[in-house]
């Protein structure tokens, strides 16, 4: 009884009840006529397309600006990154090189990313004390001025550039004949060469996405090096007890700014993942949320405004994801209206699950005993 | 000045949970008479006064022992608005004023003169219309009462510190029925010329009638104006006088006087001082902490010496260390073993050999929710680049060397805890106090500075800390400065201690130097020594 108790304790009720409903969910899908191969598929796939910008969540939780709301700001560096990879190509032109472009995204995403964090960074450092309201404006307004740039972005890459103006951007770019599934689709795998042939297969009608979920893996790995290291373990130290901090001689302020980039950094490498996995990039309004999903997956994985580990964020992300992609097809088939209902109920879970989240925090107060 | 007592407290006794703060102390206040209420920090003068007023934190502890009378009559005070009705006010120490609101509106906020209206006859007196002029009068009144020129229509905010003082008199002079006035420290925070106009301003409200009751620690002060004075010591009456029957010398002896058990033999002073070697030097040192300002200090410190810091709360003892650590803007020069310290340069002392341990242990000195280990070694992992191990890119914490040295710090200082994991925020005060002790003799520093080590650990473990402390100073010769605000303290184990006031070193003594030089240090007025013969 007491180690029930005691096991409670550590993995805390709000996970065990998210937990059940999830595992009930799972347990009700086959029962209501779905596929269970698919749904473990669809979770699978979803937890690995949405890790890394949950993780994103890690450095700015632990040097103190909290839960990054602005996380936006580095979709839209990694977005700027994949566009212009694809953009790049059909100039170069020749034949579909998919490890290159994916590539190229990254390595002009991740300098945009550095460039816009490290301003963010500046920025929340002069609104100390109230990081997360500024984090979710900076959040919007990264949004709404991207929106311009998609708009008038002389491209001339036809599966990028607009349809019908002939100008700007389209609202969703499909990845397929890019690296659309490269590390994900084990149909798209199929037809590469030698071992990386293994980035994702099927076992009994699953797919696993395995070269993902190992990237996303390997990202954790990182970071949780990194907070090991004599720069990490200064930047924890940084968002628990600021004096503390200075009175080692560590300035606060640098070490917020370390770690408001590296957050930005894995958003801009989050997305380009995310939409690997998923096939298609969205523009525009797309990212306009995006971050409150990661904060609520932090969140319900046990992280608090002041500290989250990289565990929260790997059970988080199965948590939040699973409920979301397995809630909407059993309730679809416990209410057939056809698809309207879909559109409301699916606002529904996931602010609901933010919401449920957010109320079990436990905020500043953490620092008391 | 006879007469029965405007106030007599008796027999006043006070615990909180468990620790006597007062023990069965008299209070007598006569109609028109200055009586000055003296003693250290921690005295019991504040508790006494919480009494007095009725205050909160007086009542949800427990309550208190004994009887109040005023003008003959036996009271029970149950809160700060009774107190009022009594015709006890408060000038506070911090200014209760509103900047936007003129003199006037200062006054009588709370207590306006209103004049009927048709709304009022109907909604009640809320809605009266002001009499401004009517209240314009007794504005001009209670200023005049306390020889205040100033026009009454001016705006608070942009008025000199001394001014809003005597706004803050005259709105307490102004409630009808006054007879007791009490001044908590009021001229701390007064220039000179300010605290001169303050003392005449108490003497001509006494002429009418009202009685005044001066909490202050400027001895001066109290032999200036004062008429009569209560002394108390760790809560306990220590005597009442008429001011002119007692000497300076002997108020600051009684204020002080408490038996010394020495922890290190006198005899042995500077056994491990190297006194041509200097550890530190300050000089013209001056700090901006907010209430703990140090304004030009200049002091040699040996090396092997216990050096202690000691004086009254917000005199600035605190201050000098925070400068040195560069958490607050420092000027002047700071030498340590000679090499100038770059004030500018955060914690640039720490690089240079010296380690320090907060008076403020939970909120500066502690991780709380990170392990015991985690807080050891972050300072010697951040400043001396230990207990790291290289793999490619990444400085990791090497887990081995840190839980080996950690055990060895919970050995050596006898840490009671679960093991290296423990959170050090479930740990009990004086284990705390230890962690942080072991955290700063990790980076095996050629000073220690201490801030206040005893500060809220029970009695048992205060002698161990200081043991400690001795220990270390003796085996490894390691300089020792400790900054406290108990005197026994510092008397039980430095070799010298520098008495700070008004931010500057008031006096050096030996620990042995009598109460009555520690008492007159502490109240700025060593010189006077001299002057009254300096006997005890």
């Amino acid at each position: 009884m007491s180690r029930m108790r005691l096991f409670m304790q550590r993995v805390g009720w709000p996970r065990v009840i998210i937990g059940l409903f999830f595992v009930l969910l799972v347990v009700a899908s086959p029962l209501l006529g779905l596929k269970l191969t698919d749904v473990v598929s669809d979770v699978l796939r979803r937890w690995a397309l949405f890790g890394i910008l949950v993780l994103a969540m890690v450095p700015g939780v632990q040097s103190g600006i909290g839960l990054n709301f602005g996380v936006s700001l580095g979709i839209v560096a990694g977005l700027i990154g994949a566009t212009t990879s694809i953009e790049l190509a059909y100039r170069m032109g020749g034949p579909a090189r998919p490890w290159t472009e994916l590539g190229i995204a990254f390595l002009v995403a991740i300098p945009v990313a550095l460039i816009f964090g490290w301003a963010y960074g500046h920025l929340l450092n002069r609104v100390k004390g109230s990081e997360m309201t500024v984090s979710t404006y900076v959040g919007f307004s990264a949004v709404a001025f991207s929106k311009i740039y998609w708009a008038v972005l002389p491209v001339k890459s036809g599966t990028l550039i607009f349809p019908y103006g002939g100008e700007g951007m389209r609202n969703t770019i499909s990845l397929e004949g890019t690296y659309g599934g490269l590390l994900s689709d084990p149909d798209v795998t199929a037809n590469q060469p030698g071992i990386l042939k293994w980035m994702a297969f099927r076992i009994g009608g699953v797919s696993i996405p395995i070269g993902t979920i190992l990237l996303f893996l390997f990202v954790c790995f990182l970071v949780w090096l990194f907070l090991r290291s004599k720069s990490g373990i200064a930047l924890s130290a940084a968002g628990e007890n600021e004096l503390f901090t200075r009175s080692n001689a560590i300035k606060v302020d640098s070490k917020r700014l370390q770690g408001t980039i590296l957050s930005t950094v894995l958003g801009a490498v989050g997305i380009i993942i995310y939409g690997q996995v998923y096939g298609f990039l969205q523009l525009y309004a797309a990212p306009l949320y995006m971050g409150f999903a990661c904060v609520a997956a932090v969140l319900i994985g046990g992280a608090t405004t002041r500290r989250a580990t990289i565990v929260n964020v790997i059970i988080g992300t199965l948590l939040f994801q699973g409920i979301l992609t397995t809630s909407l097809p059993v309730i679809q088939r416990l209410v057939p209206q056809g698809s309207r209902l879909s559109e409301v109920v699916r606002p529904i879970v996931s602010n609901g699950i933010i919401l449920y989240a957010l109320s079990k925090t436990k905020g500043g107060n953490q620092i008391e005993k | 000045m006879d007469g029965p007592p405007i106030l007599s407290m008796k027999g006043i006794s006070k615990e909180y949970f468990g620790n006597q703060v007062l023990k069965n102390v008299d209070l007598t206040v006569k109609p028109g008479e200055i009586h000055a209420l003296v003693g250290e920090n921690g005295a019991g003068k504040s508790t006494l006064m919480n009494i007095l007023f009725g205050m909160p934190v007086i009542h949800t502890t427990g309550g208190f022992k004994g009887e109040v009378e005023i003008a003959g009559e036996k009271v029970s005070i149950a809160n700060p608005h009774q107190a009022m009705e009594h015709g006890i006010g408060m000038v506070h120490q911090e200014f209760m004023l509103i900047p936007d609101f003129t003199i006037t509106e200062n006054i009588k906020v709370g207590r306006e003169i209103g004049r009927p209206t048709l709304f009022s006859r109907i909604f009640g007196p809320a809605m009266d219309i002001l009499d401004r002029q009517a209240m314009r009068r007794d504005a001009r009144k209670a200023l005049s009462r306390i020889g205040l020129n100033i026009e009454e229509y001016v705006k608070v905010a942009g008025l000199p510190i001394g001014f809003k003082q005597f706004v803050e008199i005259a709105r307490e002079i102004d409630k009808t029925g006054i007879k007791l006035l009490v001044f908590d420290e009021p001229t701390a925070v007064l220039a000179e010329t300010e605290a001169d106009r303050l003392l005449e301003i108490m003497k001509m409200i006494t002429d009418q009638g009202i009685a005044i009751i001066f909490i202050t620690h400027r001895l001066d002060e109290v032999k200036a104006v004062a008429d009569s004075l209560t002394i108390l010591r760790d809560g306990e009456l220590v005597e009442r006088a008429r001011t002119e029957d007692v000497s300076v010398t002997e108020i600051a002896g009684k204020m002080i006087g408490r038996k010394v058990e020495r922890l290190v033999e006198l005899s042995d002073t500077c056994r491990v001082c190297d006194m041509e070697t200097t550890a530190l030097e300050l000089e013209n040192f001056s700090v901006d902490m907010p209430g703990e300002q140090v304004k030009g200090m200049d002091v040699s410190i040996y090396k092997g010496e216990i050096f202690g810091f000691g004086g009254l709360a917000g005199q600035g003892k605190i201050g000098v260390i925070n400068g040195l650590m560069g958490l607050y803007p420092a000027q002047g020069d700071a030498f340590v073993f000679g090499e100038k310290l770059q004030l500018d340069k955060l914690g640039d002392a720490l690089f240079k050999g010296v380690a320090f341990v907060s008076e403020d242990r939970r909120g500066v000195g502690l991780l709380l929710n990170e392990s015991i280990e985690r807080n050891v070694i972050f300072s010697t992992m951040q400043i001396h680049n230990r207990f790291l191990r290289k793999l490619g890119p990444f400085k990791l914490l090497n887990r081995k060397q840190a839980k080996k040295h950690t055990l060895d710090m919970i050995e050596l200082l006898d840490i009671r805890c679960t093991g290296p994991q423990q959170k050090t925020g479930s740990l009990s005060g004086g284990n705390q106090q230890k962690v942080c002790l072991a955290r700063a003799l990790s980076m095996e520093p050629e000073i220690l500075v201490v801030a206040e080590p005893t500060r809220g650990i029970d009695i048992g473990a205060k002698k161990l800390v200081l043991e400690h402390l001795v220990k270390i100073n003796e085996e490894l010769g390691m300089t020792i400065i400790m900054i406290s605000s108990e005197l026994v303290e510092l008397r039980s184990v430095c070799d010298r201690i520098a008495i700070v006031a008004e931010g500057k070193i008031e006096q050096i003594l030996p620990p042995d130097a009598s109460d009555v030089a520690f008492g007159l240090a502490m109240s700025g007025m060593s010189d006077s020594v001299a002057l009254e013969g300096g006997q005890a």
